[in-house]
C-alpha cells in the first residue's frame, strides 16, 4: 500500500504513518523527491526532504524504500565531486545540463568501470565482519576491500577484473560479498578502539604548525566573519596537509568558489606523488541555493566516505566549509519540525549533535588492525563575527584546538588571520616534544621566545598608545621591530606565492632566523637598529565578546 | 496533473499578505494562485504551507478590499513562471512584472520558474575576466570580474545611488590594452520600495543606456510583498539573456535591506520564530537562492554579474542583512561616512572592502603585470597609516617618529588622489598609474 502526502511546510512535509519506520529514507510525490522518516505520530509521519519541495503536491504518494540514508563506499569515489547525497554533479552535469533539477536520480556513471581485484583470502578462509578480501589499485594506494556484511567461511573469491556490482566473494551461509557496499551516513564505522598515539599533522601553515600544532586524528575549528580568509585558509590546508585522503565538504557556501577549487586541484599536483591533487580528494559539495536538507546531510555523508577511508589504514583530514551553515539548516528543519527551540533558535540538540559529530574524529585501530586516522578541521561563520553565539560556543567545547581569525588582522590584510592570543591547541605539549626530536632541538625554545616577545609586544603597544614610540626606550623598540618582523615574515603566508607552503624545517630556519640575531644582540647590546614603529597589525578581539567594528 | 482550474471561495482568515483558506483538494507547494476580490480585481498569490486541505497563500499585493464571503481563490496547478522574451529589452515593469511604460505587454517566447533552479557546480565556469567600472577603488583596488556578485555597503545619507549610475554609465568587459573595449552590459534594474526622488534619478540614469536594460520598478508605496517576487523576475530575466542569448548582463538591486524588510514582515504574519533582530533563520538560505544565481557557465558565452545595494542599519556592518550577505557574496564595498563628510567622491573605505575574486581577474595578460603589487602595497601602507591616525589624536604629531608622519601624509594622500575622483571614469591603466606614482613620490616600495 502506498501511503500519502498530507502537508508540506518549507522542507519538511506530513504523510500517513502506516508502515514507514523512523529514519527510513522515501521517495516522494510523481517527481520522485528524496526524503527521510524523522518524526512518527498517530496520525502522520513527518519526513525531512532534501530536495525543494516547489511543486510538490498534496495527495501524492510517498513510498519507502525501506533503508535510511546511505552513502555507497567502494573504488572510484577519490577524484569526484558530490552533492550532499552522494549523488555524483558530474553524472548529472552529463546527464541533465548545468542546471540541477529536482528529483532526478543521476546514473552513476563509476558503476560502468571496472577494478582489478586482488584477493587477499582463499576459500576455506574465515573472514570477520570488517576484514578486508582483497584490494584493487586506486591512484597512488592499495584500496581494501572490506566485508561489511557477516562472519563467516569462504566458499569462493575471485580475482581479476570486476565490476563495482559483480560479487567477489560469497560465504557458506550464501552471503554474497561485492567491491562496494552501502553504510547509513548516520551511524559511525565500527573500528577496534580509539589510539592515544600523537603524531602531527603537518599543514605547511607556519602560524599553525609553529604556535598552534594539530595532531592526526585531533579536531580544530577556525570561526572567523566574512572576509577573514576561512575559505583560502581551508583550501590551503587540503592542498598541503600531508595526509592520504582529503574529504572536503562546502557545506552551503559558493558555488563559485567551489569552480575555482576544482580547477586548481585538477590542476595543482601533489609535492608527496606528483599526482594531481584531486585524485587524493573527493568533493562533497551543497552550495547555499540548493536544498537545506541535503546540507543537513552532507557532512555526514562526508564523514562516513571520510571513514571508510580511515578503515584502510590511511590518514584521512576531513575539511568543512562551513559548520555554521550546517547548524543553520538544523534550525530550519527544527523550526518547520515545530520544535521548541533553545538558544538563538538553534534546537536544543544542537551540542549533542555536533559532539556526537566531532567523536567520529580520531586515530583509530581499524577493524582489520590498521591504523588509520581521521582528523576534523571546520570553519564556523558566526554571525557578525560575535563568538559568544551557540555554534562557535557548542564547538568550544569539543574542539582540540582553536585557530580563531581577526576582522582586524584581515582589514590589513594580515593572513592567514590568526589571532595568536585566542587561538589554542591541545595538541601543543605533545607535538612539540615530536618536532624537538625530528625536527630541531631548539623548536620547543624558539617556540618559547616566540611567544614571550608577541606578549611583551602587546604591553609595549599599550604604553607607546599613551607615550609615543618616540617616549619608548631603546630595548623596548629593539623588541617591537623583532615582534613586528616575526608578524610579517613569519606568520604571514601568502596562499597565492611560493610562500603558501612551509615544511618543518622551513619554519624553524625561519624563525632562528628572525630570533638568533635578536637575542644576540640583545645580550651584547648594540645600538644602531633605526626606530621603529609599532606595526598596525594587531588583533583586537576578545573571545568573550563581540568583534570590534572597523574603526571609520 | 488537474485538467480544469478550482476555484475556492473556503476563504477562512485573512491577516497582512497572508490568507488561509479551507478544504482544497491537492494544492501544490508554491503553487501560483489567483486571488478574486470581491469588486472582481485580482491578484496573484503563491502556497506557502499546506496542513491536510488548510492552504495558506502569500498575496502579491494589497489585502485592502478582501472580505471573507465572496472572495475567491483559483488554483492553477502549476508554479509561478515569468515571461520571457527578446522584447523585454527596453522595458519597465512592476514588481508584478505588469509594464509600467505605458506600452501593451510583449508576447511571451517562453516561460520559466521564478525561483530558478540551482548552478551545478561543476558546471560553474570560474570568474575571471574582468569589467572595468571606471572607479579607480574598485578596480585598482577591489577588481570586478564577470560572473561576481559585489555588493556596496551604504548608509543612509550616502551618495550610493550616485556610484551605481556611475557604474551603469562606465562598466563595461574587457582588458586595459586590449584595443576593443568589449561588448556592453545589458542591464537588469530591480528597484526596491524605491522612494520617488530616487526614482526619478535612476530613471534618467537607465535612459542613457538606450535598448541595453529592463527595469522592475517597486516603489515605497507600492505592496510590500511584491520585492520578494520582483528580484526573481530580474533573475529569471537575466538567466534567459545570460544562457541563452549570451549576454553580459549586470544585476542591480537596490535596495536588499527593503527586500530583507519585507521577508521579516511575511515571516512575523506567518507567526514564524524570529531570528536575530526579528529576521527568520532561513534569511541566509533565502538570500542565497537569490545571490547564488550570478554566475557563468563552461561552455556558455554569457554571465551574470551582480550589485546589490544594501543599506547598513545604523552604519553597522554586523547587522543582520549586510552580515548575511557579506557571507554569501564575494566581497563588498563598504561606504564610509566619514569619508563622504570629507567631500570625497566616492566614500569608499577600502580597508573592509574586499573583492574575493581579484586575484584571478588582474595580473599579466589582464590588467597589468604589477597591479598585485601596486594594490597590496597602496593597502598596507595606508592601513598602516590610518592605524596611526589614532595614535595621532593620543600623542599628536610631534611625539611620532619621521617614518611615522610619512605614513600618515601618505594616508591623506591616497584618500584625496586615488580613493577621490568625483564622477570623471577613470581607466584601470591610469589607476594603476596613480597608484604608482603615489607609491614613488613617497619612496615607499611596491612589494
Amino acid at each position: 500500500m502506498t501511503n500519502r502526502i498530507t502537508g508540506i511546510s518549507g522542507p519538511t512535509v506530513s504523510a500517513s504513518p502506516k508502515g514507514l519506520k523512523m529514519y527510513d529514507r522515501v521517495s516522494l510525490g510523481d517527481a520522485q523527491l528524496m526524503g527521510e522518516v524523522v518524526r512518527l505520530e498517530k496520525q502522520r509521519a513527518v519526513i525531512q526532504v532534501y530536495e525543494d519541495t516547489r511543486g510538490l503536491g498534496v495527495g501524492e504518494p510517498v513510498r519507502s524504500v525501506g533503508k535510511p540514508l546511505t552513502a555507497r563506499l567502494g573504488p572510484g569515489l577519490l577524484n569526484r565531486m558530490f552533492d550532499g547525497l552522494q549523488r555524483p554533479l558530474d553524472g548529472l552535469y552529463q546527464e541533465y545540463g548545468a542546471f540541477i533539477q529536482a528529483g532526478k536520480q543521476a546514473a552513476q556513471p563509476w558503476l560502468a568501470r571496472t577494478f582489478s581485484f586482488i584477493p587477499l583470502k582463499r576459500p576455506g578462509d574465515e573472514t570477520r565482519r570488517g576484514e578486508s578480501l582483497g584490494y584493487v589499485e586506486e591512484g597512488p594506494f592499495k584500496h581494501y576491500i572490506p566485508n561489511m556484511e557477516a562472519d563467516g567461511r569462504i566458499v569462493r573469491i575471485v580475482e581479476g577484473e570486476m565490476g563495482l556490482d559483480d560479487p567477489v566473494a560469497a560465504l557458506s551461509d550464501g552471503t554474497q560479498l561485492y567491491l562496494q557496499h552501502d553504510w547509513p551516513v548516520r551511524l559511525p564505522r565500527p573500528s577496534r578502539g580509539k589510539r592515544a598515539r600523537v603524531e602531527p599533522l603537518i599543514t605547511g601553515q607556519r602560524c599553525i604548525d609553529f604556535l598552534f600544532p594539530l595532531a592526526r586524528g585531533g579536531t580544530a575549528i577556525f570561526p572567523g566573519g566574512f572576509g577573514t580568509g576561512k575559505t583560502i585558509l581551508e583550501q590551503s590546508i587540503a592542498k598541503f596537509a600531508d595526509v592520504d585522503v582529503v574529504v572536503y565538504v562546502g557545506c552551503g557556501e559558493r558555488g563559485n568558489e567551489m569552480a575555482e577549487m576544482l580547477e586548481e586541484f585538477s590542476a595543482l599536483d601533489d609535492p608527496r606523488t606528483d599526482r594531481p591533487l584531486m585524485t587524493r580528494t573527493i568533493v562533497v559539495v551543497n552550495t547555499s541555493n540548493m536544498p537545506v536538507a541535503a546540507r543537513e546531510a552532507s557532512i555526514y555523508t562526508a564523514v562516513t566516505m571520510a571513514e571508510y577511508y580511515r578503515d584502510m589504514g590511511h590518514n584521512v583530514l576531513l575539511l568543512a566549509d562551513s559548520l555554521s551553515r550546517w547548524a543553520e539548516a538544523l534550525r530550519e528543519i527544527s523550526s518547520a519540525l515545530e520544535e521548541m527551540p533553545g538558544e538563538e533558535g538553534y534546537p536544543t540538540y544542537l551540542a549533542s549533535r555536533m559532539a556526537e559529530f566531532f567523536a567520529r574524529a580520531g586515530a583509530v585501530e581499524t577493524a582489520d588492525g590498521k591504523t588509520g586516522s581521521l582528523t576534523m578541521i571546520l570553519s564556523v561563520s558566526p554571525p557578525g563575527g560575535d563568538f559568544t553565539e551557540p555554534v562557535t560556543q557548542a564547538c568550544l567545547r569539543t574542539t582540540g584546538s582553536l585557530f580563531l581569525l581577526d576582522t582586524n588582522l584581515a582589514y590589513r590584510r594580515h593572513f592567514p588571520a590568526i589571532n595568536w592570543f585566542q587561538s589554542f591547541s591541545l595538541y601543543e605539549g605533545d607535538v612539540a616534544s615530536y618536532f624537538n626530536r625530528q625536527v630541531s632541538p631548539q623548536w620547543g625554545l624558539h617556540h618559547r621566545r616566540c611567544r614571550e616577545i608577541l606578549q611583551k609586544e602587546q604591553r609595549l603597544r599599550e604604553v607607546a598608545e599613551i607615550v609615543g614610540t618616540e617616549g619608548l626606550q631603546e630595548a623596548d623598540r629593539m623588541l617591537m621591530h623583532v615582534a613586528e618582523r616575526i608578524r610579517r615574515e613569519f606568520l604571514m603566508q601568502n596562499a597565492y606565492t611560493e610562500d603558501a607552503y612551509s615544511s618543518p624545517e622551513q619554519t624553524n630556519e625561519k624563525i632562528g632566523g628572525i630570533l638568533e640575531p635578536y637575542f644576540r644582540d640583545t645580550n651584547t647590546p648594540t645600538h644602531g637598529a633605526s626606530g621603529t614603529e609599532p606595526g598596525p597589525d594587531y588583533p583586537r578581539t576578545s573571545l568573550g565578546s563581540k568583534n570590534a567594528r572597523p574603526e571609520a | 496533473m488537474r485538467l480544469s482550474v478550482h476555484s475556492y471561495s473556503t476563504v477562512a482568515r485573512i491577516q497582512g499578505p497572508l490568507i488561509f483558506v479551507e478544504r482544497v483538494m491537492q494544492a501544490r507547494m508554491g503553487e501560483s494562485v489567483t486571488i478574486v476580490f470581491p469588486d472582481r480585481r485580482k491578484l496573484e498569490g503563491e502556497v506557502l504551507k499546506i496542513e491536510k486541505n488548510n492552504v495558506l497563500i502569500q498575496i502579491f499585493g494589497e489585502s485592502r478590499g478582501l472580505d471573507m464571503d465572496q472572495t475567491s481563490v483559483e488554483f492553477t496547478d502549476a508554479v509561478k513562471k515569468a515571461p520571457l522574451s527578446r522584447s523585454l529589452l527596453d522595458r519597465v515593469f512592476d514588481g508584478s512584472f505588469q509594464p509600467l511604460d505605458g506600452l501593451p505587454h510583449f508576447v511571451p517566447e517562453r516561460w520559466a520558474p521564478v525561483s530558478g533552479l540551482p548552478i551545478n557546480p561543476i558546471a560553474r565556469a570560474r570568474p575571471q575576466e574582468l569589467i572595468e567600472t571606471g572607479f579607480s577603488v574598485i578596480d585598482g583596488l577591489n577588481t570586478l570580474v564577470k560572473g561576481q556578485k559585489l555588493p556596496i555597503f551604504s548608509s543612509a545619507g550616502l551618495p550610493s545611488k550616485e556610484m551605481v549610475a556611475g557604474i551603469l554609465q562606465h562598466a563595461h568587459a574587457g582588458a586595459v590594452n586590449s584595443v576593443e573595449t568589449g561588448k556592453a552590459f545589458v542591464v537588469v534594474f530591480v528597484a526596491l520600495g524605491l522612494a520617488h526622488h530616487e526614482h526619478e534619478f535612476y530613471r534618467q540614469a537607465l535612459m542613457r543606456m538606450r535598448n541595453r536594460f529592463v527595469a522592475f520598478i517597486n516603489l515605497a508605496d507600492d505592496p510590500v510583498v511584491e520585492r520578494l517576487l520582483a528580484p526573481r523576475f530580474g533573475l529569471s530575466v537575466a538567466e534567459y539573456l545570460a544562457f541563452v542569448h549570451g549576454e553580459d548582463v549586470l544585476v542591480v538591486i537596490t535596495d536588499m535591506t527593503n527586500y530583507c524588510d519585507a521577508l521579516r514582515e511575511v515571516s512575523t504574519a506567518r507567526e514564524e520564530l524570529p531570528g536575530r533582530r526579528g529576521y527568520p533563520g532561513y534569511m541566509y538560505s533565502d538570500l542565497a537562492s537569490l545571490y547564488e544565481r550570478a554566475g557563468r557557465i563552461k561552455q556558455m558565452p554569457g554571465s551574470i554579474t551582480m550589485l546589490p545595494l544594501v543599506t547598513m542599519p545604523e552604519d553597522d556592518i554586523t547587522h543582520p542583512i549586510p552580515d548575511l550577505t557579506g557571507y554569501i557574496t564575494e566581497g563588498q564595498i563598504v561606504f564610509s561616512r566619514e569619508l563622504h563628510q570629507q567631500g570625497l567622491f566616492p566614500p569608499v573605505d577600502v580597508l573592509p572592502s574586499l573583492s574575493r575574486l581579484m586575484q584571478r581577474g588582474i595580473g599579466e595578460g589582464r590588467t597589468r603585470a604589477d597591479h598585485r603589487d601596486i594594490a597590496n602595497a597602496l593597502y598596507t601602507h595606508y592601513a598602516k597609516g590610518r592605524d596611526l591616525r589614532r595614535l595621532e589624536v593620543i600623542v599628536g604629531r610631534e611625539g611620532m617618529t619621521d617614518d611615522d608622519r610619512l605614513m600618515l601624509d601618505f594616508a591623506d594622500a591616497f584618500e584625496a588622489e586615488i580613493v577621490h575622483q568625483g564622477t570623471e571614469r577613470r581607466g584601470i591603466a591610469e589607476t594603476l598609474d596613480l597608484g604608482l606614482g603615489l607609491l614613488q613620490r613617497f619612496s615607499l616600495e611596491s612589494a
